[in-house]
């Protein structure tokens, strides 16, 4: 069914779209950012889910104050400069059927969290992590971030004398199971990229570019949309499965799709552009980033895939009912066990 | 004859498994029901550089510093020099016989110990020498001091958790050494121990493992860490007695989460998350790391969060001694974050109450919603110390204003009160918070380090910033009534009086009483919390002179004093200092009686 003739209805579980949005936004007109929100609430609607099972977090900077601008009936926490990542390795404990959305900009990512980003890489948190990448900070008025590109020429600034920080390769790098890239004006690859990264069992990172039309949207600028428009290179066609849903392939020619089946026995569908490219292959994700970088390729689609890492969770024995609803009886050890406590340094 | 009233201070060098034989002896000696401390003095460092361990044994129940001792062992032949002027006269020296003594002193006796010659005749696993080689001051000085051997071996047996195989060597050399001096020390050196029962219902065991425990009794849920001298201990501890004390045997689940985070940036964050989420969380640090976490500790005080952070202090500035102790930490946990702010302290002496605070502060936070620091030291962490047995905690946990769906459904359908987030329903400028996983449609609000309303709301409206900050200001008189309450620990109606906190406790109680001896009466105070509450206003205002008691620089506690009570402000006096050594109760008197005397 047309996902548009759809909205205005419930969903399976009784939503509308509006039970999925935000505030109003009071982000510029035309920024990327704003469209990844509406992809945001277009595939939570569509994958059924509760918004009070979704919890949102970000950093600092235009692109995590757009937290406030989707899932406004999900906890939301807006927490320091590059240090998002911390937050949710935290809070999602609390509950382990929750879903984490965590939205962070270039300069929150690359620049002051690198750390953190790196690190909730390698640790397999179960949450989708998007970087809208505009290469630039704006709520600061127009200064470089980390994933500007060398020779980029800012108002201000003059021009960038350094080379970027690529956050893609950065995540596979730090063995991130789940790498995607898209971009802000290609709204359908956004949100069946959103919708992988909801079904994926680990920390899903999403580097969108997602231009900045008041201080970074000149024409040779790389993170620009007529930059992206001229020069977007999408690794395949993506299509999201649900887990119940037939595969109807009859839309791709046999031979040229590919698939992974994700943890919670979703599909991954990728129709062949026009090379072959393995999603599931570390060294080609690698080998593929680094000749995009070459090439001038902004390269789109799902990078990085590999839907049965462990992730945090598996290394801890935690019991079916969420750590916080756990009674206070069932936190303190008895009277036996301080007696026992006591003997043992008697 | 001195008798269970003298110091013996330990010179080895590190990495030379000195710290079995010196803990073997303070156990052996707490098993004789005789009052014993002991401070090890280590370098940072692995290998190689000159330790101490300084035992104090003291039937009048003093577990201060002392600042020279009675007997020296000397394993170490780059040190004893120095050492040796530390010695009391009439002192002894105990001396590895391959190091000469040096003759600088007359007042001493000399015992040179054939440490070698002792090893040989045991025909020990030769793998053991370096380790073993210390054994043999503990037999000879057992036999000196009056050491009951039966309790060296089960001290030994306790150190090496039962296995024969580890507490058969050793004991054999303490045996053959016990037996070397029994044949060749016949004088009498003049100290003794004579067992006593002053040790029954006590326990041994180090202030981060205490806390740690106490904190697990607390229902603690999630801790996340960074590796720091000397805080280290503690977040090791809880891993160690999550699966003995907070694990199901049927199921094998545990209820308490711990992550070494790569960071102490990502440590408080993760705390912070998992205490916004409905989790009692914690994280455990030292000076430098406390310094990394400010900024998130004031978006938990504005954004209501709890969380528990313990600050095992060590010597700072900057990376300064990491293996020393200091109370130099305080202002600074008074006063981190920008902006206005108020931070519970809480400021344990001993390790029954690295225990006890360990479960209050979580207790604490969550009513208050708002983070508690307990500031502990190095001296309280890394040392062992006796205490009475642990007390199982005599109030229920208390998980605070937390609403779950029954709860928003009842408030609706009573409908007096509209709940939100940061509302004062109760007056007492405490809201209600709910937290993720709650399905209530209702329930979920965005959580911001920024300008927010009663409801959540983003407001960058004067009159809201100032009403939130003025709500949270009134938590301060609610805090005053959850915190552990001061402590008047000698009122003798004089007219001055001493305050002091933490380990300063212990010199200043010995402090007092030598005082009194020598008819110089003082009232003591000892503080257990900040907020300050009415009776340490009541204490300033009953003494001509305070002096305030502590291991820093600047005496930050008198100065929190003095700011808290300026009116009071040119009565109380600062007896501080900071070298990386805690207080002796002999400076403290002298500091006094100096200050005293310039204002009489």
């Amino acid at each position: 069914m047309d996902a548009n003739v759809k909205r205005s209805y419930p969903n399976a579980i009784g939503y509308t779209r509006s039970d999925y949005q935000g505030l109003p936004t009071t982000l510029c007109k035309g920024c990327g950012h704003n469209s990844i929100s509406n992809m945001i609430v277009s595939a939570c609607y569509e994958l059924e889910l509760q918004p009070e099972k979704i919890v949102k977090f970000s950093g600092i900077g235009c692109s995590s104050k757009s937290t406030a601008y989707f899932l406004e009936r999900s906890f939301g926490f807006n927490g320091l400069h590059g240090r998002m990542p911390s937050l949710a390795e935290g809070a999602l404990f609390a509950d382990l059927s929750l879903k984490g959305i965590g939205i962070s900009g270039d300069g929150d990512t690359a620049n002051i969290g690198l750390s953190q980003f790196k690190h909730i890489a390698r640790r397999n948190l179960p949450m989708v992590y998007i970087v809208e990448n505009n290469g630039v900070y704006g709520l600061t008025k127009g200064q470089f971030s980390a994933t500007a590109e060398k020779g980029l020429k800012l108002k201000r600034q003059g021009e960038n004398p350094y080379l970027p920080v690529d956050i893609a390769l950065e995540a596979i790098a730090a063995n991130a199971s789940f790498v995607a890239r898209s971009f802000a004006s290609d709204p359908k690859q956004v949100k069946e990229l959103i919708k992988a990264a909801l079904s994926h069992d680990g920390t899903a990172i999403l580097d969108i570019i997602s231009p900045c039309v008041t201080f970074n949207n000149q024409d040779y600028s790389l993170h620009s949309y007529s930059w992206g428009k001229g020069h977007e290179a999408p690794l395949h066609e993506v299509e999201f499965v649900p887990p119940r849903e037939e595969i109807t392939v009859d839309d791709f020619e046999r031979g040229t799709i590919k698939e992974v089946t994700m943890h919670d026995g979703s599909l991954i569908v990728f129709k062949k552009l026009e090379r072959e490219y393995d999603p599931t292959n570390r060294t080609e994700a690698i080998r593929m980033l680094e000749e995009a970088i070459r090439r001038n390729w902004l390269i789109t689609g799902l990078i990085y895939v590999d839907p049965n890492a462990p992730t945090i969770f598996d290394m801890y024995s935690l019991g079916d009912e969420p750590l916080n609803r756990l009674s206070a009886e069932k936190l303190r050890p008895d009277h036996n066990a301080l007696e026992m406590i006591n003997m043992s340094f008697s | 004859m001195k008798i269970n009233e003298f110091g013996i201070a330990f010179s080895t060098i590190n990495g030379s498994g000195s710290a079995t034989a010196n803990n073997t002896i303070q156990r052996a000696i707490f098993k004789m029901g005789i009052p014993v401390s002991a401070r090890n003095i280590f370098p940072s460092n692995i290998q190689g550089m000159p330790t101490w361990y300084h035992l104090r044994v003291s039937q009048k129940e003093y577990y201060g510093r002392l600042e020279k001792e009675d007997i020296l062992i000397a394993m170490n032949p780059e040190t004893v020099a120095e050492d040796i002027k530390k010695l009391n006269p009439n002192g002894i020296l105990l001396i590895n016989s391959s190091i000469s003594p040096p003759g600088s002193r007359n007042d001493i006796s000399i015992v040179k110990m054939p440490v070698n010659e002792i090893l040989e005749a045991c025909a020990s696993p030769s793998n053991l020498g370096i380790y073993l080689a210390n054994m043999v001051y503990v037999g000879i000085l057992s036999f000196l001091i009056g050491i009951d051997l039966d309790q060296v071996e089960k001290a030994l047996e306790y150190h090496f958790n039962h296995r024969r195989s580890a507490v058969d060597p050793n004991f054999n050399v303490v045996k053959q050494a016990f037996q070397w001096a029994q044949e060749n020390l016949n004088q009498d050196y003049g100290y003794k121990l004579e067992a006593l029962d002053l040790n029954k219902g006590r326990i041994m065991i180090d202030g981060n493992t205490a806390g740690a425990i106490g904190a697990l009794f607390g229902g603690l849920q999630y801790a996340a860490w960074y590796p720091i001298t000397p805080a280290t201990g503690l977040a090791e501890a809880l891993n160690e007695y999550i699966p003995r004390l907070r694990t199901d045997p049927s199921t094998g689940s545990s209820t308490c989460v711990v992550v070494q985070a790569e960071d102490e940036l990502a440590a408080i964050g993760m705390v912070v998350g998992a205490g916004w989420a409905g989790l009692r969380s914690m994280t455990s640090t030292s000076g430098p790391g406390l310094c990394l976490m400010a900024e998130y500790l004031g978006l938990a005080y504005f954004a209501e969060v709890p969380v528990v952070i313990w600050d095992v202090q060590r010597v700072g500035p900057s990376t300064g001694l990491p293996t020393h102790t200091s109370q130099g930490d305080l202002a600074f946990s008074y006063f981190i974050s920008h902006g206005d702010k108020d931070f519970v302290i809480l400021l344990p002496s001993d390790v029954g109450e690295c225990f006890e605070f360990g479960w209050k502060a979580l207790d604490i936070a969550e009513k208050l919603q708002t983070p508690v620091l307990v500031l502990s030291d190095l001296e309280l962490g890394m040392n062992i110390w006796s205490t009475d047995r642990f007390k199982y905690p005599d109030k229920k946990i208390d998980r605070g204003k937390i609403l779950w769906e029954k709860d928003l459904e009842r408030m609706a359908k009573e409908g007096n009160k509209v709940w939100g987030r940061y509302k004062d329903l109760d007056g007492d400028g405490i809201p209600y918070r709910t937290v993720p996983g709650n399905l209530n449609a209702g329930s979920a609000y965005f959580t911001r380090g920024t300008g927010h309303d009663d409801y959540a709301h983003y407001s960058e409206e004067h009159q809201d910033w100032e009403n939130n900050l003025l709500r949270l200001k009134r938590k301060v008189e609610s805090a005053k009534e959850l915190i552990p309450q001061p402590l008047i620990v000698k009122d003798q109606k004089s007219e001055n009086g001493f305050i002091s906190y933490g380990t300063s406790n212990m010199p200043a109680l010995e402090a007092v009483d030598k005082l009194s001896e020598e008819s110089l009466p003082v009232d003591y105070l000892r503080i257990k919390a900040i907020p300050f509450t009415q009776s340490v206003e009541d204490f300033l205002q009953n003494h001509q002179n305070t002096y305030v008691i502590e291991a820093n620089r600047d005496g930050q506690m008198k100065n929190l004093l003095c700011m808290n009570f300026p009116q009071y402000a040119n009565r109380i006096h600062s007896i501080a200092r900071c070298d990386g050594l805690s207080l002796s109760a002999e400076w403290v008197c002298n500091q006094f009686k100096a200050q005293a005397g310039k204002g009489a």
